[in-house]
This record gives C-alpha cells, sequence and structure tokens, in this order.
C-alpha cells in the first residue's frame, strides 16, 4: 500500500463513513501494532454479525491484530461463520466459493509476485474448519505440497456453523451433531501432523485462551510464509451456539479441554524456518 | 519477451490486419501461437484430452520465457480457482480444458463473471456422459449458455488462433470485463493440421493493466472497502436482494457492451454466405465447415441456398439472425450434440420459428458427412410440400 493512500481528499472528511475517517486517522496501516496495542486504536474489523461468546470471532479478532504488516496484506476466505465478518474487515479479502480458497490463494500470491517483485504482500487464507479439513482438503494440500508462500489459518469450531451445526471432520469422535445424529463415527482430524508431513515451514496449534501465544503463532506463520514456504496454523474456537455453552464460557471450555488432555497446543518448526525465526527475532 | 520489443508499435492493428505468414500446424499448435502473442502473466493447466498438448505447448513457451508462471495445479475445479486468484490479483491468465473437465470445475465459471473477470479460457469439447466418450462433441457449451461468461466458437484451428487473441481485447474492455470461453470442436480442431497465417513472433498484444478494471484488483494498492460478495449474499432483506439483482444486471450489461467489442475486432457476430437465399443452413464450429461442403452439394443441384456461421454464442445474435432470416422459408441447425442447444437459441430469436430444423445432430464421436446436412434439408422442403409448402 502506498503511503498516503488512505488519506481523504480535502472537502471530502465529512462526507467518508465514521468508521473509515477512525481507519485513516487511527488504523493499524504501517504500524507495527500488536495485541498488547488493542483497545488504543482502530481495529481492521468493525461490528462483526457473529454470535455472542463466537470463538472463532475472538480468534479471527486477535489474528488480525496480530498481522504483521496488515497495510500489504490479502485475505482468502471461504464459505462458513467467518465469510459473515469477511465484510467488516478494512482489508482486501476474497471470498470466492467454499473450499477453494488454497487454490484462489495460490494464483493470487503468485500474480502478486509478479506484479510486485520487489515488494511483500501477505497472502494469508482465513477459512473454518469444514472448508480446510473437509471439503477444501485437496486444494489445502496440494497448496503445501506445491510449497506456496501461503499462511493457512483454521478457525476451527469443530462443526460447520453457519449452515446450522453440522458434524464436520474436525469434530470430536461422538459428537452428536446434524449429519452425525447418534454421533461421530471417526475421530478429529490431526492436520498439524498432515501440515507437517506435507512440507510446511511452520505449524502451529493455538487458541484465543492464550492471545500472546496465538498473536506470536500467527506472526511467526506469515514471516516463515514470506520467505520459506507455507505454513499452517491451526486456532480453536469453540462454538456456543452449536455446542449449546454459555457465550461467556468460551475460553474458560478451551481451558477446560486443554486440562482434559483433549486439547493442546503445538508448534512444528522446520530447520530453516528455526534458523529464519531466531534470526529476526534476536535481532528484535 | 513480449514487452520489449514493442515500443512504439500498434501491435493489436498488426495482429488482426498486418501481414502474417503461412504456417502448416494444428489447433493445439494454434492455441499456443496465440498464447505466445497474448503477454500472458500466468497460465495453469490440468491434463485432459483433448486438450493436453495445448497446455504442454503452453508450458514450453513458459520454459522459453514466453509466460511468467506456470504450473499443474490439481484439478479443473482448482485450476479455474487459480486463474481466478491470478486475475483477482491482477494478472493475464490463461488456461484451457475439455468436456468433464468443464463439468467439474461449472462452479467457477459463474464466480469470474459475477467479480467480472477477463479471464480467457480454451474449451477443447469432447463428449461428458456415460458411456465415456472422449470424442468430440460440444454438448457442454449448451451448459455454459448461462453462466455469464462471453462464449466463441471457432470453425477451425485459424479461428482458434485468432479468437484467442481477439478475446483479450474483447474482455479486457472496461465496459465489458468478462471471462471469455474460446470453444473449439476436439480433435477436428485440436488435432487437425490445417495451413493458417500467423502474425510475426515478436507481434505481442500490449500488457494487461488492472489499473483500467471496472471492479478494485485485490493487492492492498487501493483502499480496502466492502468489495467481496458477502455483503449482497449474506442479509435477506430488500436492500440486499436489490443490490444483488443489480449486480447481476451489471454482469448482464456488461455482456451486452460486448457486442461492440465483437463487431470491432472480429467483425461481427455472424457471417452470411448468400444472404438471399430461401433455404439456409445456420451452424457454429465445425458444423460450418460441414454445412459450407453441404451448400456446395445444395447449389450444384440449383437449389437457393446460404450459409449462416455463428461465432458469438454469447452474446448471441438474436437480432442480427431475424435479420437475415426474414425472408427464409427454411433454417436447418446441424449439430454435433445431442441436445440441439443451439437450434433452441435460433427458435428462441426468430418469429415463425416452425422454419427452424434442429437437424442433423451427431454425437459419441460419429461425423457429420455433408449429405447428411443435405437430407435433412430435403427431407424439410419434402414435409413442407406436403404440408402445402407452408
Amino acid at each position: 500500500m502506498k503511503t498516503g493512500m488512505l488519506k481523504i481528499s480535502p472537502g471530502f472528511e465529512e462526507i467518508m463513513p465514521p468508521e473509515y475517517r477512525e481507519l485513516v486517522d487511527n488504523g493499524p496501516y504501517g504500524k507495527d501494532y500488536g495485541i498488547g496495542d488493542l483497545g488504543s486504536y482502530k481495529e481492521l474489523l468493525e461490528e462483526h454479525p457473529l454470535c455472542a461468546g463466537c470463538g472463532l470471532a475472538l480468534s479471527l479478532r486477535l489474528t488480525l491484530a496480530s498481522l504483521p504488516m496488515p497495510e500489504d496484506t490479502v485475505i482468502v476466505g471461504s464459505t462458513g461463520c467467518s465469510a459473515l465478518a469477511f465484510p467488516q474487515v478494512a482489508l482486501h479479502n476474497i471470498h470466492s466459493l467454499f473450499g477453494n480458497q488454497n487454490a484462489v490463494a495460490s494464483g493470487l500470491k503468485r500474480a502478486l509476485k509478479l506484479r510486485f517483485p520487489e515488494k511483500e504482500k501477505d497472502v494469508v487464507v482465513i477459512a473454518g474448519d469444514g472448508a480446510t479439513a473437509d471439503i477444501g482438503l485437496d486444494m489445502v494440500m496440494q497448496s503445501w505440497l506445491r510449497r506456496e508462500k501461503i499462511t493457512t489459518i483454521m478457525l476451527d469450531n469443530e462443526a460447520y456453523a453457519n449452515t446450522g451445526g453440522q458434524e464436520s471432520g474436525m469434530s470430536m469422535q461422538g459428537a452428536v451433531l446434524n449429519m452425525a445424529p447418534t454421533g461421530k463415527k471417526f475421530p478429529k482430524l490431526s492436520l498439524p501432523e498432515i501440515a507437517h508431513t506435507c512440507g510446511c515451514a511452520y505449524v502451529a496449534a493455538a487458541s484465543p485462551a492464550k492471545p500472546k501465544q496465538l498473536a506470536k503463532v500467527v506472526r511467526r506463520a506469515i514471516l516463515v510464509a514470506r520467505e520459506i514456504g507455507p505454513t499452517y496454523v491451526q486456532l480453536y474456537s469453540p462454538c456456543p451456539t452449536n455446542y449449546k455453552f454459555n457465550p461467556k464460557e468460551t475460553v474458560s471450555l478451551i481451558k477446560q479441554r486443554e486440562k482434559d488432555g483433549l486439547y493442546q497446543s503445538k508448534e512444528y518448526i522446520s530447520q530453516e524456518a528455526q534458523a529464519f525465526l531466531e534470526s529476526i527475532e534476536v535481532k528484535k | 519477451m513480449c514487452s520489449e520489443k514493442q515500443k512504439n508499435r500498434d501491435t493489436v492493428a498488426e495482429l488482426l490486419h498486418g501481414l502474417r505468414n503461412k504456417a502448416f500446424i494444428t489447433g493445439s499448435e494454434a492455441v499456443a501461437e496465440a498464447v505466445k502473442r497474448a503477454n500472458v502473466d500466468m497460465a495453469i493447466a490440468y491434463p485432459i484430452t483433448p486438450q493436453s498438448e495445448s497446455m504442454h505447448l503452453v508450458g514450453e513457451l513458459f520454459a522459453k520465457g514466453y509466460i511468467r508462471d506456470y504450473y499443474r495445479a490439481e484439478n479443473e475445479f482448482a485450476v479455474m480457482a487459480a486463474v481466478h486468484g491470478a486475475a483477482l490479483g491482477g494478472g493475464r491468465v490463461f488456461t484451457a480444458t475439455s468436456g468433464p473437465g468443464t463439468l467439474r470445475a461449472m462452479e467457477m465459471f459463474p464466480v469470474w463473471a459475477g467479480a467480472r473477470q477477463p479471464i480467457v479460457c480454451a474449451f477443447m469439447c469432447r463428449g461428458v456422459s456415460l458411456p465415456p466418450s472422449i470424442q468430440p462433441e460440444n454438448i457442454e457449451m449448451g451448459m455454459l449458455l448461462d453462466t455469464g461468461m462471453l462464449m466463441l466458437h471457432a470453425e477451425n484451428g485459424q479461428d482458434f488462433f485468432d479468437m484467442i487473441l481477439q478475446a483479450y481485447l474483447i474482455a479486457e474492455q472496461p465496459d465489458v470485463h468478462l471471462p471469455v470461453g474460446v470453444f473449439a470442436d476436439g480433435f477436428f480442431v485440436t488435432h487437425t493440421r490445417e495451413e493458417m497465417l500467423l502474425p510475426p513472433e515478436d507481434c505481442c498484444l500490449p500488457p494487461y493493466d488492472p489499473g483500467f478494471a471496472p471492479v478494485p484488483v485485490f493487492d492492498m494498492e487501493t483502499p480496502p472497502m466492502r468489495i467481496t460478495r458477502d455483503p449482497l449474499l449474506n442479509k435477506s432483506n430488500f436492500i440486499s436482494g436489490s443490490a444483488n439483482a443489480s449486480w447481476h444486471q451489471e454482469v448482464l450489461a456488461a455482456a451486452e457492451r460486448a457486442r461492440k467489442h465483437i463487431a470491432h475486432f472480429m467483425g461481427g457476430l455472424l457471417e452470411v454466405e448468400n444472404p438471399g437465399a430461401k433455404i439456409f443452413i445456420a451452424a457454429s464450429g465445425t458444423a460450418v465447415s460441414q454445412s459450407r461442403e453441404a451448400l456446395r452439394m445444395m447449389q450444384a443441384e440449383g437449389m437457393d441456398a446460404g450459409l449462416i456461421k455463428i461465432k458469438s454464442i454469447r452474446p448471441f445474435p438474436a437480432s442480427e439472425l431475424s435479420k437475415a432470416l426474414e425472408a427464409a422459408d427454411l433454417v436447418v441447425v446441424p449439430e454435433f450434440n445431442a441436445g440441439g442447444w443451439l437450434a433452441r437459441e435460433i427458435r428462441a430469436s426468430i418469429d415463425r420459428n416452425h422454419r427452424v430444423i434442429g437437424a442433423p445432430r451427431v454425437f459419441g464421436g460419429m461425423t457429420m458427412p455433408p449429405w447428411l446436412i443435405v437430407e435433412e434439408v430435403k427431407k424439410a422442403l419434402g414435409a413442407g410440400q406436403n404440408r402445402g409448402g407452408c
């Protein structure tokens, strides 16, 4: 993004919507903000329509606040609850179809590389578990196998929430959901391990119950994708609406799951990525 | 490789009207010759018969530096999604597919049009159904009529070459900015060697400038705002319904605006031979070539017959057809598919449409000998006489 691109032409200040003016005056573009700065600047996500207590909304908000370079980040989303929030996100973001997000991102990243050879443009896929692990798994894995320099972030709410709470590949075995009326018959897919095997240079599982950890892995994933190759981040983001728990208990539920050994944070770093991260993190 | 030698040259005029050299090549090779001159940023391929050879040759163009990026993707849906991503990022893209690949990718085509992306895709048409067939057949065109993309139908390799270049010129007009499918009947065109006329190799289209697009490019070089389709999709109220409908109408209007550019770059949406005739054969694709032979046979017998070659299927030349067929008594429409989509289109475009005979139809790899067309004309004339000459 060119410096000053957002600036409002003289005389039009009053016409532009207030949320746009706030972004111009106090947005995160070109600043080195992190989640510690939340509350002190205009966030990229504006009045999203997701449910009260939505774990996905919390993960998305923290993810957007952790982008290392929002002014040059293009998001590719997919169909699902997150697609309801993306029109409210002040970044170029693409919603093409259900499941094709990593194929779209592959073409997009390569075209941006051709058009801006001297400039970094981060392409970040943010999609739900149905889009990533079920209908789009083919294209997700193929983008990793091709070593596309994109970051894939799964907002894992363990269900098809937007279509009314159906079982997904990421639901726990035994979960009773729509289309699994007698309980899910097979275990939750181990996508971090698959990502690792498929050649992702950096893989992490985190949750919004530990915001600092979430911010760190998102940032690392995007920086490694820029320099080395594909990266994957899985964010456990429980859904109070379809799993029918009290919306104020989202974070405590994640903590309980961790205590019970049913959720754990993970990090796989390739040697190359490790060396790269050490070089930049020491510098900082 | 294109850009260096092109400064201060009107390469569009040169490509369309300049001197050309003879080449004895196949339709697949003609595709690569067109792509070589189209200044393409990215091509993405997935193999399927009879498309594969053309995309091999496009890959060789990448290896030689004519294209800036190229890869083999995982399936046709992913190919069409990836070229969509590349187009949204501001690149000029090319891909191609055939029959079952077209159907596998189907969900993406209306997305291209809805996103107003000037993607050019070649379709080497073939059979799609049980029993399995890789043979020439263009039923897939009938399935794509309402995807919002513009559709051009090549008669031969020369058309295929010309129409791919013309497709970029039409697709990228700011008042159009829609995808264009360039269709050819598989094998008949792709695998047949014929003499063609090609412009010099150092003459290429000027590079695509996404700054002229009527929709924002997804590169964070314009202020981010609500530019995805979601506000139209997600709210069930009158405003969002109207917004969605008006966007859709604009896609259709853009296709209508393409007519003048098709006329300019291609000399019209159709061509008429022997305009004063009472009997017409109307066809598209290789059925036109077969019809030319049939026409010769009928004229040799003293019949007053003419031929209409329909080059643009979307937009469809309804008013041109209506005018050209005003005084005709009979219109025979031979097709390489079982559905008869072209005959349906023509019937919907002209009055007194009992004049339209949707025959012969061949499919599953059958050929269309010219006598078959002549026979249908005679049969229809005989039936007409029996009905008292109507």
